[in-house]
């Protein structure tokens, strides 16, 4: 019944990640179980991505101090709106900057792959679910949101896709309508 | 119920470490290392009871210490006033930001943006608008709920779809849950330095499950008479780690309950949680509403005996859940967030800022940004905030005012210490590198 979207691809992180490694090899000590999933763990997103989320974090720094100046600061006695937001502002754009040459050799955060498409693709899906909601009520949407991450994102077949979603849908129904009484927009 | 979900989250953990060689959750990766060998070893029901039986006590202990040691604490808070508070919340921001797994700097910028975004909304002390662009929705700020289940959920969510690809594991099979005398006998030991050491692990800013954990493993291997047992089906190696993170996962509630100050992002979410409930952690909570406060200690013990009675014989079932298919479980988990998310204050805007920091959750995790330290400062943001504020009026504008005051000054020495400490170390590190760069090619020569 299930089917693996991509059952014969390797894990970008390498070819440790080739099958399941974990039950093909079950006397490792917990120092090489260790190593093994470092192994395993996606390759680190490098400078590049660094730079540009420290830069992001710097920018977020600096738009915060200049908001902040525009609601004033006033003094340490008497302070204004602006006097905290202001330096906390500070001390991101601060840290962002440290963080542009501390991080430059990378290491953390994960490398983008083509399954980042994925997720991508989820959100949008999550978006379309929040805008249509309010509109036709949350079960049309709440019930291809699921066959689309069943089918599409998760593999499953066209019958368990249909089949457990109209599931979700009916469950997700009785509790939050029929149960509990909620005022979740619904079309019946 | 709270408690419930709290400790049974704890002990889920131990289960797919147990069973599929995956921990569930920080605390129980140590597990793996004993609980996995077990399992193979056809030992997987030994290794689950024993982890109740421990993470039953150990949790047994810890609400028993704090309900001797939370009133204590509480009582002495009272005396804490606005410069107290101030340090207290940045002293455990701080903490929470160093201890974290990631880079530090990335972890403290986290928090950074968890307070400026505590600062939306209108301004308690001036009534002005802050950072809300006009919007009427953010005029009252941004709601705790959408900010923890988009970082913490929603990004999970969308992070496991690109994970979906792996292969899945099978878990392996369960016998008799119940452990043997011979069994209990040999954890014995293992349960109770897990009990003590869990409990006062717990109590520390930034401490928590995971470190108690860790700390248990090693002492029991350390003790071991044989420590070439452990990574081979010890069952010490379960019993030890397990009891030490339930205590610790309780006695983290001491400083939430007494201070209001969360120890770490787990009681962040705790924290507001409470708030929804219409409980508002502190210690004017043990002074003006004891019978609340009692009745969620009692509910502690009630979750921690449940978490025993149902663990042991519903083994079966959470297996069962086990062999649900990712594929299955993510949009039901989704649906759940989104839809849980709308009822609570009947506002598609919430929903709308999930979806908003789920995106935000998951290029976190990209990035190699915790998203823990964020929660835990929007927690604290609008604390540290007003007693700041305060603390400056209270002094006259006075920053060295703060030095004036025996705990907020030994808080904020504290606090400088431990900001400074990693910088010393790295010149140290750097310092002692150097040294021996010059004396390596005089070896090789």
């Amino acid at each position: 019944m299930k089917q693996d979207p991509h059952p014969t691809e390797p894990h970008p992180g390498g070819a440790a990640a080739v099958g399941d490694p974990l039950l093909t090899d079950d006397a490792l000590t917990p120092e090489e179980l260790a190593a093994r999933w470092e192994a395993d763990a996606p390759p680190s997103a490098g400078g590049t991505a660094n730079t540009v989320s420290s830069l992001v974090a710097a920018a977020i720094g600096a738009v915060g101090i200049v908001l902040s100046l525009g609601l004033g600061l006033g003094a340490p006695a008497q302070p204004e709106p602006g006097m905290w937001p202001f330096i906390v502002s500070l001390v991101v754009l601060v840290l962002a900057v440290a963080q542009v040459f501390t991080g430059r050799g990378g290491g953390d955060g994960e490398k983008f792959s083509r399954f980042s498409l994925f997720p991508l693709f989820g959100f949008g899906t999550l978006l379309g679910l929040a805008f249509l909601m309010p509109v036709i009520g949350f079960e049309i949407p709440s019930l291809l949101l699921s066959l689309v991450w069943m089918k599409f994102l998760g593999g499953e077949t066209w019958r368990s896709a249909v089949l457990y979603s109209l599931l979700v849908v009916a469950a997700f129904y009785g509790i939050f309508v029929l149960g509990l009484g909620t005022s979740i927009p619904h079309l019946f | 119920m709270l408690s419930g979900i709290f400790y049974g989250a704890q002990y889920g953990g131990t289960i797919t470490s147990v069973l599929l060689r995956l921990p569930g959750e920080a605390s129980s990766v140590v597990t793996v290392f004993d609980g996995y060998m077990m399992a193979k070893q056809g030992r997987a029901g030994t290794a689950l009871g024993i982890a109740a039986v421990g993470s039953f006590i150990g949790g047994t202990v810890a609400i028993i210490g704090l309900t001797f040691l939370a009133p204590l604490v509480a009582g002495f808070a009272l005396d804490f006033g606005p410069p107290e508070y101030t340090a207290l919340a940045l002293l455990g921001i701080l903490l929470v930001a160093t201890i974290s797994n990631g880079g530090k700097i990335k972890a403290l910028i986290a928090a950074g943006i968890g307070l400026l975004l505590a600062t939306v909304g209108r301004d308690s002390f001036t009534g002005a608008e802050r950072f809300t662009f006009g919007n009427l929705n953010l005029a009252d700020g941004i709601d705790f709920v959408p900010v923890a289940m988009g970082l913490f959920g929603l990004g999970e969510i969308l992070h496991s779809l690109e994970e979906r690809h792996r292969a899945a594991s099978v878990p392996a099979k369960v016998g008799n849950v119940w452990p043997s005398r011979k069994d209990l006998k040999q954890s014995s030991g293992a349960i109770g330095r897990g009990s003590v050491m869990g409990f006062f692990l717990g109590i520390l800013p930034g401490g928590g499950a995971t470190i108690a954990s860790m700390a248990a493993y090693a002492v029991e291997k350390k003790r071991a008479k044989d420590p070439s047992r452990f990574g081979r089906g010890a069952v010490e190696g379960v019993a030890g780690p397990e009891t030490a993170n339930n205590a610790a996962a309780t006695s983290s509630f001491i400083p939430l309950l007494t201070l209001g100050i969360p120890a770490n992002a787990t009681m962040a979410l705790m924290f507001g949680a409470l708030l929804i409930q219409g409980v508002t952690p502190g210690p004017q909570l043990v002074e003006n509403d004891p019978e609340l406060f009692w009745g969620v200690i009692n509910s502690m013990y009630i979750g921690n005996i449940l978490l025993l009675l149902m663990s042991i014989p519903l083994v079966g079932i959470f297996i069962r859940i086990l062999r649900v298919r990712a594929a299955i479980l993510a949009p039901i988990t989704a649906l759940i967030t989104m839809l849980g998310a709308y009822t609570i204050n009947n506002s598609m805007f919430d929903v709308l800022l999930v979806v908003f920091f789920g995106a935000v959750g998951y290029l976190m995790k990209k990035f190699g940004f915790e998203p823990g330290p964020l929660v835990l400062a929007f927690v604290l943001g609008s604390l540290l905030e007003s007693s700041l504020r305060r603390s400056l009026l209270v002094l006259d504008g006075d920053v060295l005012g703060f030095f004036g005051r025996p705990i907020s000054a030994s808080l904020l020495v504290v606090f400088v210490f431990v900001a400074v400490l990693p910088l010393i170390q790295s010149m140290l590190r750097r310092r002692r590198n150097a040294a021996e760069a010059p004396a390596q090619p005089k070896e090789t020569v």
